[in-house]
């Protein structure tokens, strides 16, 4: 086997951009924020570790066969006046053992497989964060079952401490999605009249992308969300201040109230929640603590003043097939619209 | 190539043979050459319909947050080119040849039911034409091919997008397996005397097996698409989630026992094809026959046991999980198998590198990549990593593009001279080649990375933080690359039709039955029924090549050689007889009928009816048009039955 060293070196060099981009860390993140390459939790690290050793195992048998298919081409190509070759037609022992070969490669990836699909869906334990991830036509919404009863509501940025489990429950009530950030680990569809399962905990905290993973139709492109893990204090932090309704604004504000009043005594109260005010409608995202998301529209863009003006001009536009319809607001309206939602805090 | 000598003949011989000519003996035909030709070009031109769909989602993709199409009509992109691709330029073009080629190497004058395969034809291009109307009307399928409920039930899918998906799919389904079973029939029933099942070529063997799962896969989807017609025209509750209690998931099942199953329907044939190119052209014999078709049988067999594989992310638990794992490994040993033989045939060989040679070769490879990152999606867990993300998207793409059309162009270089009596242009075919491949690798390989880098396949747009720009970039000059490939593939089929070189009879030196009879083949193929002593029967009286073939027995090997009641040298030359119509040498062939076409369009209209209940909003019209289908069917069959055979 004197070819072998050879063929090690090409499996290497195949492999490589992405053993990189495996190794590459945080910069890597920055620059493919969505990255199945960035597993934090143990599900991410057991589905990047199967991805390695498939990848590892393939890229060599596919740069033998590969290797061979070109040598036997050149070797064996024709040259004139060579005599017809000799015409074998088969060998049953060679044909053996490209089958067995084949078979002993495929439990070497087959045991750690069937290992991880046990371990990556256990049973939630007791102490596990229950998450309610309910799935809409094109935004997510979080729920949060408190001990006492409530239930705290948040949509699109879905916050997690480190440390601890996390049991998401996973639900629909239109078409099918799935909820997908890589970093946590695998998706998980959401399907209509069932509820699925997701479990992991998250090691590391930080901003995480995700999106959603099954075609859900129009606007399923900018379906998006973030993942936010915190310390667990600050995620008691989080959990406290978003149980609170929302901001009262101040008497001397004159923007912010007027917006306020254009909010929830306008269109938006027929189908925005905003806790501590009269609005309570549940078609669209709840609105209580929007001005501290990072995102709006589900993960598609920054949350600042420009954006959330572009927004109100006309949503259709931004997300088409959204069920907010341009509502034909004037700038001065937009204007005060802006303050009072940037001023939920 | 100089290596191989091609006839010298003045011309081909198609105008000889007394044929009629003309619209009408087209539309009336019944011969399988004559269908073959034209399930052929249909759809390459559908190949070409698809192909644009395909540039214009790459050209949507080329930049972040781009406008170039609407959301909308990306949907209808998506879901309209794989569509297309798979039921009206895949499967049909494998069809095409499973047509003309699969009576010649078995040594049949024609198909077993000769109206029965018009029939399908024109069912097939009615069904495909059906399918695309709705782009007129701004209501293409939009739910993706693989059409999850809820999404295509009427309170998610309103107007008439997926109604023509329902019924537009009934018309192919029903053409596919009427042609099907006709395949079945024919090369069970029609094989020449002395070819045994273990004689015959391997494209024949592998159109079996293709044809039994069509028409067991095509039964299932047929239930899934009826369920999903009766929810959306007369409010059963099948998928209907709404208030219903319906469960999705019986969709998935459905789907994917038709969805798994019909990938092995579109790679089946290509193995076959590509068994019947290596041994040509390496001067050899298949490397191991039995296996190969055993294996082929085996793929087939497994391929009924892998389709929750697609189905890792609906959370099935770990039982499902791990059995659906481990078959869909086990199908790697079978297809490793037919690899390894394909090497072994060119082990030893004399190469040349003809274009139809190159495309196979190119098939190997690029299947080869494709059938790892398969492996890859194998292991539950990593999928869901990479389930509904371009990693699968470049996976299938190196299945069905690298695998399914390189072999298909591998195919028409290959038997293109035996359909038209010409050669394709070598110099164009191997910048198609080569185009191809790079195009194709461009466009595909960084597939591989986008997915793993976090993006969602169906997604009409990406944002600039996302960081998949420059990969999709990329992947639209590689698809334009492709584009180029097959504008050039496109003149050399049409300008060799005409002015092509003269092929002769077998101008590869191959050896099955289809290269014993002039190029184009008479009406009638062969004009005594051949009698077959081996798998190779052309190349049983070439002494350098008799020790290599299998099964010929000591007795048969001293019979005399006969093809066409000539001895095997003479075979080839064009005599006068071939010049003579079928009649005139006392062949009896089937009659040409217009009935099929009625009958297809009697069919078609029947589903034509069902859709535009929504079109003018009154449930009359749809009586008014599916009576008139009805009636037309039933008056067709009754004709059809009753029409003089003589």
């Amino acid at each position: 086997m004197r070819a072998a060293p050879a063929r090690l070196w090409s499996v290497a060099l195949a492999a490589a951009p992405l053993l990189l981009a495996a190794c590459g860390g945080k910069e890597h993140l920055r620059q493919y924020p969505q990255t199945t390459f960035y597993p934090t939790t143990q599900f991410a690290r057991t589905t990047d570790g199967l991805f390695m050793l498939s990848l590892i195992l393939g890229v060599a048998v596919g740069v033998a066969v590969l290797a061979i298919m070109v040598y036997f081409l050149w070797r064996y190509r024709y040259r004139p006046g060579a005599p017809e070759p000799k015409q074998i037609h088969g060998n049953t022992r060679l044909e053996v053992a490209w089958t067995l070969i084949p078979a002993v490669i495929l439990a070497v990836i087959a045991v750690p497989t069937v290992k991880a699909i046990f371990s990556t869906q256990p049973e939630p334990p007791a102490d596990a964060l229950t998450v309610e991830v309910i799935g809409k036509q094109w935004w997510w919404e979080f729920r949060y079952p408190q001990p006492n009863g409530d239930t705290i509501i948040t949509a699109n940025e879905i916050h997690v401490p480190t440390g601890r489990t996390v049991h998401l429950l996973l639900k629909s009530d239109n078409v099918l999605h799935a909820f997908w950030v890589p970093a946590m680990g695998g998706k998980r569809d959401l399907i209509t009249n069932r509820i699925n399962h997701l479990i992991f905990k998250p090691e590391q905290t930080g901003v995480y992308f995700g999106q959603c993973g099954e075609f859900c139709g129009t606007s399923h492109a900018l379906m998006r969300m973030r993942l936010v893990a915190h310390t667990p204090q600050g995620f008691q932090q989080w959990l406290t201040s978003e149980a609170a309704p929302a901001a009262e604004p101040l008497p001397t504000d004159s923007a912010v109230l007027l917006g306020k009043q254009l909010v929830t005594q306008g269109a938006c109260a027929g189908c925005h929640l905003i806790e501590g005010t009269p609005m309570a409608g549940r078609t669209g995202p709840s609105l209580t603590h929007f001005g501290r998301r990072r995102t709006l529209a589900a993960g598609i863009l920054d949350n600042n003043a420009e954006n959330l003006r572009r927004w109100l001009r006309n949503p259709p536009e931004m997300k088409p097939g959204s069920k907010m319809p341009n509502l034909n607001l004037t700038e001065q309206q937009i204007t005060y619209m802006v303050a009072y939602l940037q001023s939920l805090q | 190539m100089s290596s191989t000598a091609t006839v010298a003949a003045p011309r081909p011989v198609a105008a000889h043979h007394a044929e009629p000519t003309g619209l009408w003996s087209w539309i009336t035909t019944v011969d399988h050459k004559r269908i073959g030709i034209m399930y052929g070009v249909t759809a390459f031109v559908w190949f070409l319909v698809a192909g644009i769909e395909a540039l214009m989602i790459r050209v949507q993709l080329f930049v972040p947050n781009n406008h170039f199409v609407s959301a909308e009509t990306y949907n209808s992109l998506f879901t309209m080119h794989a569509l297309t691709m798979i039921f009206g330029a895949l499967m049909p073009l494998t069809a095409a040849f499973f047509n003309f080629i699969v009576p010649l190497q078995v040594g049949a004058r024609d198909v077993a039911f000769p109206r029965l395969n018009a029939l399908s034809y024109w069912l097939f291009l009615f069904g495909g034409i059906f399918l695309n109307v709705g782009w007129v009307f701004k209501a293409a399928p939009d739910a993706g091919w693989f059409a999850y409920a809820p999404l295509t039930i009427e309170a998610w899918a309103p107007g008439l997008h997926m109604d023509f998906y329902v019924l537009g799919l009934q018309v192919l389904g029903l053409s596919s397996i009427i042609a099907s079973l006709n395949f079945i029939i024919t090369i069970i029933n029609l094989r020449a005397p002395g070819m045994r099942l273990m004689r015959m070529p391997i494209f024949t063997w592998m159109t079996l097996i293709t044809s039994v799962l069509i028409v067991t896969a095509m039964a299932v989807f047929t239930i899934a698409i009826t369920e999903l017609m009766f929810d959306r025209v007369f409010g059963t509750n099948f998928f209907n989630t709404v208030d219903a209690g319906a469960d999705p998931l019986l969709w998935q099942h459905l789907f994917w026992m038709f969805g798994h199953p019909e990938v092995y329907i579109l790679i089946i044939p290509i193995m076959g094809m590509v068994s019947e190119v290596l041994p040509t052209f390496s001067r050899k014999p298949l490397f191991g026959y039995n296996v190969m078709v055993f294996s082929g049988v085996l793929i087939g067999w497994l391929g009924w046991g892998v389709w929750s594989h697609h189905m890792f992310a609906t959370g099935m638990g770990p039982i499902a999980d791990s059995f659906f794992a481990l078959s869909t490994m086990l199908i790697a040993i079978p297809t490793g198998i037919k690899i390894f033989n394909w090497l072994g045939t060119i082990y030893g060989g004399s190469v040349r590198f003809t274009t139809a040679m190159l495309f196979s070769v190119g098939f190997i490879a690029m299947f080869t990549i494709g059938g790892i990152s398969g492996v890859m999606h194998s292991s539950a867990p990593s999928d869901l990593q990479q389930t509904d993300t371009y990693f699968v998207v470049a996976h299938i793409h190196y299945v069905f593009f690298g695998g399914t059309v390189m072999g298909l162009w591998s195919a028409m270089y290959y038997w293109y001279p035996k359909v038209f009596g010409r050669l394709l242009d070598e110099k164009m075919g191997k910048a198609h080649f080569w185009l191809t491949m790079v195009g194709m690798n461009l466009t595909f390989f960084p597939m591989h990375f986008v997915g793993m880098f976090g993006m969602p396949r169906r997604t009409w747009t990406y944002g600039p933080e996302q960081g998949f720009t420059i990969w999709n970039q990329v992947e639209t000059i590689g698809s334009f690359i492709i584009a180029l490939a097959t504008l050039i593939f496109a003149v050399n089929l049409f300008t060799a039709w005409k002015r092509g070189r003269v092929a002769g009879p077998n101008p590869w030196g191959a050896a099955t039955l289809e290269w014993s009879i002039p190029s184009p083949p008479p009406v009638y193929n062969f004009r005594e029924i051949p009698v077959v002593h081996s798998r190779m029967p052309l190349w049983e009286g070439d002494p350098t090549k008799a020790a290599g073939i299998p099964h010929g027995r000591a007795e048969e090997e001293t019979e005399q050689v006969t093809l066409g009641g000539a001895a095997l040298a003479e075979v080839g030359d064009v005599h006068d007889e071939n010049k003579m119509s079928a009649h005139d040498l006392g062949i009896h062939l089937p009659p040409p009928s217009f009935w099929p076409i009625v009958l297809a369009f009697g069919i078609t209209l029947i589903f034509v009816g069902l859709i535009f209940r929504q079109l003018t909003g009154a449930m009359h019209s749809l009586w008014y048009l599916m009576i008139a289908g009805v009636a037309i069917t039933v008056l067709s069959i009754y004709a059809w039955a009753f029409e003089p055979g003589h």
